[in-house]
């Protein structure tokens, strides 16, 4: 080839690679823009306010799957992050020598368990034996979900912790559990809350294994041990039904989902770009 | 990136010389244990609640094609059909983009434009499956059944693929609301891959004359061909369980019909659809068997794949998705 | 930041372990899409008749409603297919049906200017069975002509979950057709020879308002409701019945005088002139043994004002209110509805 021909296979190339970037990408503002074009004028004030009304009627809102959502996330967090990160941890400074391995391999393995399974999982060890639905079994299935990625996470990025920071701290006589806890743990910090937050972001919008944990409630939550009304599956419900107000309102629990989910991930964002710069 | 791996540990002492050490040496080791012990349950549970139809139907189950509830019979080669071809299809558009994407952001790219489309591309992946399925039902379907479709059938329509009716719904949209879905991961993993490579690869391409894209091809590309692979194989993960988004627009039809028009029904979301009302203990049964199933195939899937990106990032890196 | 992140999330987590401030009864229950738009409203004014019970529903069709109440994951079930022997013998323990209203299935359909269509049912039980495939099908076109039928595939909608509704529409098919009937058969899910799935009531009548040349079958709100055109059947005396709330009392005109006594009775293809063939009566499902004191006692006070006060909403959702005389049945079956053996609802 001469050189004018490679110039040119150099260029061509390039223009395609960027053009599948945009196709990449190109999806997300085409959704992005719905979500606006349809929903924004269905979310008012009485979207984050009213409890959804009877079948066909027009109005109402999904106050109660706003808060459901928040706290089935909250609850996740208190049941997966002290075992993820204790997890990570361990992953991370142990010399056991079968345990590591396998914890790590099989997070990569749930990891990639598709979440309907976790669902049905759920729904056997939680639901079942309690014999009722209930946020709980919903909570313990979301946390089921950011496990493995909080474990990994906090592996990776204690691992990022400087060898010379554990070993002046240890050369000063104090014990290991304290450089663990308090030097190691807390220079992680930034990373690790990354990580928690990346986890958080991926269960806020999940589905699939709330359809038979969760289950949906047309009220305000009466406890943990209750059904309990979740935004993903509120928007699922009246996407597929014909109502046209219903439709409206999906639109409109999916531009505030998205933006949770966005809110989410940005601050993620920024708890690394400030303080921990070797991480990425 | 490639200092990750060269960090020492911490060169501690044989044994924990004080209670605290025991203390927090235990509590670390349950946490991995628990871990450990949910991943057991699962496939435990999972195992015991299918038993019915494995010792009902044996090797049956795979290799059957009806679905019938009344009669109690039921075989997965429909679900695992429509799992298959519809992730396949997905991988078909969401490959040559993704890889392409990765290289433009790993290689070709302008630096200051690097990080905001990654940026985006990790927005792509943090967009709820239910959201996808709801742009599917109202934008996507309507525009395969109007434009796509009658296009592709008078085009094409001689290839068995494109034949009958366009729905709109069917195994197209699935395939490319998957595709839509798989694509950020590939692309992020590939991306990571690519980085990866040693730059003294690069370099020595480029100090043959090499332009920068005979140095993509020739040096990053065949250097982290496996890493590829292995992002690629990832997606396929993705695509394999996804659920709702899928449950939306394929139409959720059981039978093999080789035209991409035709409806059809995944593993997934046959689950999504019947679990919570399947009235007797062997539809149940054959339910549970159908995520079992999914589980192992996806263990398998990801476990490959994950040993592939190993190869060329080390096992620490790559958990990104 | 982490300090405030942890407060937040504290906070979340204290505020998701406290019980409201005002301790309500929440019911749960599931089932049938095709009387959720009653129940919907019925569940909503209930709060006004007694404030210390919620009722919440989810409609995850009637094959969940049975399967949840049998594992007791729910407090009650509806279903509009009614339990088998068998899924009877299944559950813990009796398990009563008690009829809250009744509705018309009916085809309906995405034609363009939807023109008004008569069916009868062979010619439904050929198209579910995937014989007749064209809206031009002359078989079709010989019922109704003068309407200009267009040369385009009819696209079934069938339900993908399991379904009272469609124990309805496959029942009158098997009545009809011994050829369903051998290839099909009766349930709440069946293994359809063609067509699109849709999830619930909601996702069918969906599915048909999107879908240009779809053919489904919905509870007649449902259609009503969503401004679908719906088709007229020939029942058993030979008449083309178009299916209002008319039509659905009168096809339970006979089931309504000899009600047995656990109340599981088919009202599809009736005798009578007026009788729309595909109607049938829906059950809520509920535990003559309470297993707790106070749902219990609220479960039984809201079926009766269900079958009392309640059936005034029946017409407007375009429900058939209950016979008078299967009422005072129901008003015997549930002062059978106990507590430890005691009744819940003795002295009324």
């Amino acid at each position: 080839m001469t050189p004018r021909a490679r110039r040119g296979v150099n260029v061509l190339m390039s223009w395609l690679a960027a053009l599948a970037a945009g196709l990449v990408v190109l999806p997300l503002l085409m959704i992005f823009a719905f979500l606006l074009w349809q929903g924004a004028s269905a979310v008012n004030l009485d979207f984050f306010t009213h409890l959804p009304k009877p079948v066909g009627e027009v109005g109402g809102g999904m106050a109660n799957a706003i808060v459901g959502t928040l706290m089935l996330l909250a609850l996740a967090a208190v049941l997966g992050l002290p075992v993820g990160i204790l997890g990570g941890l361990y992953l991370a400074e142990s010399r056991d020598r079968r345990l590591p391995w396998l914890a790590r391999f099989l997070a990569d393995v749930l990891n990639g368990v598709p979440s309907i399974v976790i669902g049905i999982f759920a729904y056997s060890v939680i639901v079942l034996p309690m014999r009722r639905f209930s946020a709980l079994a919903g909570a313990f299935a979301l946390a089921v979900i950011m496990l493995p990625i909080v474990v990994r996470t906090s592996e990776e990025l204690v691992r990022l912790v400087p060898a010379s920071l554990r070993e002046a701290a240890l050369a000063l006589g104090i014990p290991q559990w304290k450089v663990l806890l308090r030097v190691v743990l807390p220079t992680a910090r930034a990373g690790i809350i990354t990580g928690v937050m990346v986890a958080i972001a991926r269960v806020a919008g999940e589905t699939a294994p709330l359809l038979f944990t969760a289950f949906g409630n047309r009220f305000w939550h009466q406890g943990l041990d209750q059904p309990i009304a979740a935004l993903p599956l509120q928007i699922f419900a009246y996407a597929i039904a014909p109502y046209d107000d219903w439709h409206r309102q999906a639109w409109a629990g999916a531009l505030v989902l998205i933006g949770l989910v966005f809110v989410v991930s940005f601050a993620a964002r920024l708890a690394t770009s400030g303080r921990f710069t070797g991480v990425r | 990136m490639a200092v990750v791996a060269a960090v020492p540990r911490v060169e501690a002492q044989a044994a924990p010389r004080n209670l605290g050490d025991q203390v927090l040496r235990l509590v670390l080791r349950a946490a991995a244990l628990t871990l450990v012990l949910l991943v057991l349950a699962m496939v435990v549970s999972m195992v015991r609640a299918s038993w019915p139809a494995m010792r009902a139907f044996g090797w049956r189950f795979l290799a059957t094609s009806t679905w019938d509830p009344v009669a109690e019979q039921f075989g997965a080669i429909p679900f695992v059909y429509g799992t298959l071809l519809s992730s396949l299809l997905a991988l078909l558009i969401a490959v040559p983009l993704g890889i392409g994407a990765a290289i433009y952001l790993a290689e070709l790219a302008p630096a200051w434009i690097r990080p905001p489309i990654a940026f985006l591309v990790e927005l792509v992946a943090a967009v709820p499956s239910v959201i996808y399925g709801l742009w599917g039902i109202f934008v996507l379907a309507p525009l395969l059944r109007v434009w796509v479709q009658p296009a592709l059938g008078k085009t094409l329509g001689f290839l068995p693929l494109f034949q009958g009716p366009p729905y709109g719904v069917g195994m197209l949209a699935a395939g490319i609301i998957l595709a839509i879905m798989v694509v950020p991961y590939i692309t992020a993993v590939s991306r990571e891959v690519l980085l990866a490579v040693p730059t003294s690869q690069r370099e020595a391409a480029l100090a043959l004359g090499a332009t920068r894209w005979e140095t993509t091809r020739i040096a990053v590309l065949r250097y982290g061909r496996s890493g590829l692979v292995g992002a690629i194989l990832l997606g396929l993960g993705r695509a394999l369980g996804e659920t709702m988004a899928v449950t939306m627009v394929i139409g959720n039809r059981p039978e093999v019909a080789v035209s991409l028009f035709a409806p059809g029904y995944t593993m997934a979301s046959v689950v999504a659809n019947e679990f919570a009302e399947a009235t007797s203990d062997l539809y149940l049964a054959a339910l549970i068997e159908i995520g079992l199933l999914l589980f192992v195939v996806t263990v398998i899937v990801n476990a490959l794949a994950r040993l592939l990106v190993w190869s060329v990032g080390g096992p620490v890196k790559a958990v990104r998705e | 930041m982490k300090t405030a992140w942890l407060t937040a999330l504290a906070l979340l987590a204290t505020s998701a372990f406290a019980q409201p401030a005002a301790a309500q009864t929440l019911i749960n229950g599931a089932g049938a899409t095709f009387p959720y738009p009653i129940y919907s409203k019925w569940f909503d004014e209930y709060t006004k008749v007694d404030p210390e019970v919620r009722f919440n529903y989810q409609s995850i069709g009637s094959g969940g409603g049975i399967k949840q109440v049998t594992a007791r994951t729910v407090d009650f079930g509806a279903t509009d297919g009614p339990m088998s022997d068998e899924q009877l013998k299944a559950a813990p323990s009796e398990l009563l049906h008690i009829p809250t209203v009744m509705g018309a299935v009916v085809a309906t359909y995405n034609l363009p200017s939807s023109p008004k269509l008569k069916f009868t049912g062979d010619i439904l039980a050929d198209i579910f069975l995937g014989k007749i495939t064209k809206w031009s099908d002359p078989k079709i076109a010989s019922l109704n002509a003068g309407v200009s039928l267009p040369d385009q595939p009819i696209v079934v909608v069938h339900r993908s979950d399991g379904s009272g509704t469609t124990y309805i529409w496959v029942d009158y098919l098997s009545k009809i057709s011994s050829e369903w009937d051998k290839k099909v058969g009766r349930g709440t899910s069946v293994n359809w020879p063609v067509g699109l799935g849709g999830k619930g009531n909601e996702g069918v009548s969906g599915q048909v308002k999107s879908q240009p040349g779809a053919l489904g079958y919905v509870e007649l709100a449902y259609a009503v409701k969503n401004n679908l055109p719906v088709a007229s059947v020939k029942n058993a005396a030979d008449k083309f019945v178009t299916p209002v709330i008319a039509s659905t009392t009168a096809a339970a005109a006979g089931a309504a005088r000899s009600m047995p006594d656990d109340f599981r009775v088919s009202l599809t293809n009736p005798a009578g002139d007026e009788a729309y063939p595909i109607a049938s009566f829906t059950w809520l499902l509920v535990y003559r043994d309470q297993p707790n004191e106070l749902k219990g006692r609220a479960l039984a006070k809201f079926l009766w004002w269900m079958s009392h006060e309640g059936q005034k909403y029946a017409d407007d959702l375009l429900y058939a209110p209950l016979p008078a005389p299967v009422v005072k049945q129901i008003e015997a079956k549930i002062k059978q509805i106990t507590y430890q053996g005691k009744p819940l609802l003795a002295a009324r």
